[in-house]
């Protein structure tokens, strides 16, 4: 039996099961920030440790990160990392001039 | 008021675009589309139009540029011909699965090699499956009214359209033409007011993301319906520039088909030719006919065939080889098209034509008594041929 079917609007709703009539014209996602939904971290090999004793919160590691996985705090510090979606790239650990994060073999 | 003209088929090209006068163009100069920028440009120094006009230093770029303006909502047209069309090759398929209805004009040449600048449709045949509408035109008259109509085709069936006329023999052989007025095209044409678009600040979205393998099917059968509801969409728009003109445009133009026996199909200027040699042989009561395809995608598979359900041979015409030990592009579709009519026509293939080589009335009427041929011998011996090569098995001078 067909089943109803309406074009999806919301990036919620686009799931495996959706059909070819339900998707979205030209596969166009209608709201910014979608990435939040999916955790995309979990393909990591490498990843990030905090070594907060040596951190002086100069927030350079935060604009190096490529994939906005360094959160920072509304007073101006910065938080953990985000590993639904930091990819262990190990760039903040480079740019970090007091050793403050260590790249340890995820698992 | 209609106004009589002469133009060039580029002129003309140029000339429908500067009375479309889009937001952006992506220009990028290669044989034998040149002109269309140079005649655009020329507007621009003039302040007849106030396109952004994109110079970029390739044909790939040409074809990003207009991509990102289309996303971004902006009306965008471009043209090409031969290496430049190959050398967007995969932004093509960018622009169509992004849905994104940008307007390219293009000049068919032939593809290296060995090197040439001459008419072909190599060029366009190859994209053939990328995702755009095709629309080929015979004479200047149509590459103008083409250009006009392929604006309101893909803005509301939102798909690329390329416009394709033969490369110097249209492109740069003058006739007369009837324009319309600036306003009429305009009206015609209308604003192009896009549902989404990237400029648009109350509603940030994303275009072109990753489709792996649990969506990309969906996508591309998605696609695929678009290319198919184009069809009615390229009809009402025939009807209303109809309307407007007078003038008459479907999926394909019947000429003496209504009692032919024997019939050709060809698309662009060598129908001209091809309707001569109709015209003589009319005049020694052989029930000959000929179908210039003006719409090569989406296929018109149905209406070709029921043009055909009377006919007892077939020839086939591609400017086009495509190497496949089976003949050319539009022998394989239209034979396709062909199988499923209960009294099937014989259904040959002729290649003609590579790199601006001439075919003659001569020729034209030397298929159509090929054709009469297997009609009498039901016999259609080698179906994959060529006309107008030098071959040693034949005297030729
Ligand atoms: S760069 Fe190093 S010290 Fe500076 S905030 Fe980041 S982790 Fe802390
Ligand atoms: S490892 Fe790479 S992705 Fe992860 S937080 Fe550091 S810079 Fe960002």
């Amino acid at each position: 039996m067909a089943r109803e079917f309406k074009q999806i609007t919301k990036a919620s709703e686009i799931t495996e099961n959706i059909s070819w009539q339900e998707i979205t014209t030209g596969t166009e996602i209608y709201e910014p920030a979608t990435s939040l939904l999916v955790q995309t971290g979990d393909w990591r090999v490498n990843k990030p440790v905090m070594v907060w004793d040596k951190c002086k919160q100069c927030l350079l590691c935060y604009p190096y990160c490529p994939d906005s996985s360094i959160p920072v705090s509304k007073d101006g510090k910065r938080l953990d990392f985000d590993y639904d979606h930091c990819k262990g790239c190990g760039i903040c650990a480079e740019v970090c001039p007091f050793d403050a994060i260590e790249m340890k073999k995820e698992g | 008021m209609a106004k009589q003209d002469r133009m060039s088929g580029n002129e003309a090209v140029a000339y429908a675009m500067k009375q479309i006068n889009p937001d952006v163009m992506g220009a990028f100069p290669i044989t034998p589309s040149t002109e269309i920028p140079q005649y655009y440009s020329e507007y621009i120094a003039d302040g007849e139009v106030d396109t952004e006009f994109i110079t970029v230093e390739s044909e790939h770029s040409a074809m990003a540029s207009v991509i990102g303006s289309s996303a971004a909502g902006a009306r965008s047209v471009t043209a090409t011909s031969s290496c430049g069309l190959a050398y967007m090759w995969e932004l093509l398929y960018v622009a169509a699965s992004m849905r994104l209805p940008i307007t390219m004009a293009v000049v068919n040449r032939a593809l290296t090699g060995p090197i040439n600048i001459n008419n072909d449709h190599s060029d366009s045949m190859g994209a053939r499956d990328s995702g755009w509408i095709q629309i080929y035109a015979e004479t200047n008259q149509e590459v103008y009214d083409n250009f006009i109509q392929a604006i309101p085709i893909s803005e509301r069936m939102r798909l690329p359209i390329m416009v394709c006329q033969d490369g110097f023999i249209t492109s740069h052989g003058v006739s007369n033409i009837e324009l319309l007025d600036d306003e009429e095209v305009r009206d015609f044409v209308g604003e192009y007011e896009p549902e989404h678009f990237l400029l648009n600040s109350e509603e940030p979205y994303a275009v072109g993301p990753y489709g792996i393998s649990a969506y990309y099917m969906e996508a591309k059968r998605a696609q695929a319906q678009s290319m198919k509801d184009s069809m009615a969409v390229i009809m009402d728009v025939a009807n209303e520039f109809k309307e407007l003109t007078g003038r008459d445009y479907g999926f394909f133009e019947e000429y003496m088909m209504g009692d032919a026996e024997v019939a050709l199909v060809v698309i662009g200027s060598s129908a001209g030719t091809g309707k001569e040699a109709v015209d003589r042989l009319r005049g020694e009561g052989k029930k000959v006919g000929l179908i210039k395809l003006r719409v090569f995608r989406p296929f018109p598979r149905k209406p070709l065939a029921y043009a055909m359900c009377k006919v007892k041979a077939v020839a086939v015409m591609d400017k086009a080889e495509s190497f496949s030990n089976s003949g050319g592009p539009l022998f394989n579709e239209a034979r396709s098209s062909l199988y499923d009519l209960p009294n099937k026509p014989f259904v040959i293939n002729y290649i003609y034509g590579l790199g601006g080589r001439d075919i003659t009335v001569e020729d034209f009427y030397e298929i159509y008594q090929d054709l009469f041929v297997i009609y009498r011998t039901d016999d259609p011996e080698d179906v994959y041929r060529y006309i107008g090569v030098r071959d040693s098995r034949y005297r030729y001078e």
